[in-house]
């Protein structure tokens, strides 16, 4: 059994919901990503605390018709892609530090 | 603008989302440019609590880049605050300032709070130019020292130069500036009218003989041939289309609450002390007017052979008069470039008509008759006083 991740948005990033999408631009270079409708489900629910396994079983495999190891594959492809970018930040433990989104106080 | 960011524009106007929006947090300025088009009094800004409130809103009404301007923004006590409160609600934040008030204290918070970019108009690389634009002694140093400090902490500097009958031949010192310090360059070569109307510094815009050499210098306008390329009118399937964001995917607040399609465009819209940002941007009449408007409906720019290729602005047409009609300016610009004057200019021309600004109004500024000098326009003695 893998241990579980943890993702959290990083603060250094500006991001707004698009409808369905997000735009997230990166504040260290200017970078502009579009995330699609599951990845900004993802990018919703990594709050540092959450374990990425239980945000994809939660929030996409009971919304989509796709297995739990199936998607858990594609979610850890995608928020590695965004580590990389510094825009996610990702721990096998719980960030103490969690990002914001516009919907949360600060 | 880059593939995503104009997919992401096309998606925001197809949803009637306001993407871009300017918020002057302040008139007040600690200079007094000659060229400014603002009042600089105080007539009530918005508080804090306002402004926090207001972020809120756009926040949830799908406002993602946030330029906060002014006046200068570092007059505001509470400048750190209301940044604070924007990056928290994960605005793309960009900042217009002088800089004259950023010290390695502010640049530092700047950083820290995640800012995509900083703004600092720099006038000419030298002091006694610049400093007599901005009536500031030192001025140009300061911006310069602020411009390093930020630099330093690794953000990303743009130095914006206007472009005036006093400074204009001084943009390629500017640029050779912004390459030394990493920023980058930015020319507008436009003079607007003041906000309340008031069309006399438009004197200070340079004339068809400077705007045409600054357009044919590779440094500036990049490849010349296409740029000052003849002018094309627009194709038949080119009517449907908008004359530019203002009002569509953006617009402008004043630090009183009043929304415009854009700084550029000052048609009051409503106003957010009265009135929510989202129901003003959805349900404006003015701004349902604005976005009413498609190039079919421009009289004499659809059929204008200068269409397709002008820039013109509908916030200046408007404020000569007709928001569908011609931008006088833009006709200028677009004669600079090409060397073909459109219809509109060459009417104006044949008729003698008088234009919006000229030789009379640049006499009236420079050598203004006590009763007829408009209350903030350029005093000529704080002008004069470098420049010569």
């Amino acid at each position: 059994m893998t241990r579980p991740r943890y993702v959290a948005r990083s603060t250094a990033i500006a991001a707004r919901a698009l409808g369905e999408e997000t735009m997230v631009m990166s504040a260290t270079n200017s970078m502009l990503f579009t995330l699609d409708e599951i990845a900004s489900v993802i990018w919703e629910s990594a709050d540092g605390v959450t374990p990425l396994e239980q945000i994809v079983a939660d929030k996409i495999c009971t919304q989509y018709d796709v297995t739990l190891d199936v998607a858990l594959q594609d979610a850890e492809a995608l928020v590695k892609g965004l580590a990389e970018h510094g825009i996610l930040l990702l721990s096998d433990e719980p960030l103490a530090f969690s990002g914001r989104s516009h919907k949360e106080t600060p | 603008m880059s593939g995503l960011a104009a997919e992401m524009t096309a998606k925001a106007l197809k949803m009637g989302i306001p993407l871009s929006v300017q918020l002057d947090l302040t008139y007040r300025c600690n200079e007094r440019c000659v060229h400014c088009y603002l009042d600089h009094h105080d007539h009530g800004e918005m508080t804090t609590t306002e402004i926090k409130d207001l972020l809120d809103q756009m926040a949830e009404a799908g406002v993602f880049y946030l330029t906060l301007s002014g006046g200068e923004i570092l007059m505001r006590r509470d400048f750190f605050e209301i940044l604070e409160h924007a990056r928290a609600r994960t605005f793309c934040v960009k900042l217009k300032t002088n800089g004259v008030l950023l010290r390695e204290a502010e640049a530092e918070r700047v950083r820290a709070l995640g800012v995509e970019s900083v703004q600092i108009s720099v006038y000419s690389h030298r002091p006694e130019v610049h400093d007599a634009i901005t009536k500031m002694p030192g001025s140009l140093r300061q911006s310069i020292e602020a411009a390093r400090l930020l630099r330093r902490h690794g953000l990303h500097v743009v130095l914006s130069n206007v472009l005036m009958v006093h400074n204009v031949r001084d943009y390629h010192g500017v640029k050779a500036l912004a390459a030394e310090l990493g920023a980058q360059f930015l020319m507008d070569p436009t003079i607007t009218p003041m906000m309340d109307g008031d069309r006399s510094i438009l004197a200070l815009n340079v004339d068809e003989a400077a705007l045409r050499e600054v357009f044919r210098n590779e440094e500036v306008a990049g490849n010349v041939e296409e740029f000052c390329a003849p002018p094309r009118s627009f194709d038949e399937e080119d009517l449907d289309m908008l004359p530019c964001s203002a009002g569509h995917t953006a617009c402008y607040v004043s630090p009183y609450g009043d929304v415009y399609p854009c700084v550029q465009f000052p048609l009051p819209s409503g106003n957010v002390r009265r009135t929510k940002f989202a129901d003003i941007w959805r349900d404006s009449p003015q701004l349902k007017e604005v976005r009413s408007i498609t190039l079919g409906d421009m009289p004499t720019c659809s059929r204008c052979t200068h269409g397709k290729t002008c820039t013109r602005c509908p916030g200046l047409a408007f404020m000569e008069g007709n928001m569908r009609g011609p931008s006088h300016q833009d006709c200028e610009k677009s004669y600079a470039r090409t060397g073909i004057a459109c219809e509109n200019l060459q009417a104006k021309k044949a008729a003698r008509q008088p234009l919006p600004s000229g030789p009379l109004v640049q006499i009236q500024i420079w050598q203004p008759a006590p009763c007829t000098m408009p209350a903030n326009a350029p005093d000529s003695h704080g002008v004069d006083a470098g420049l010569r």
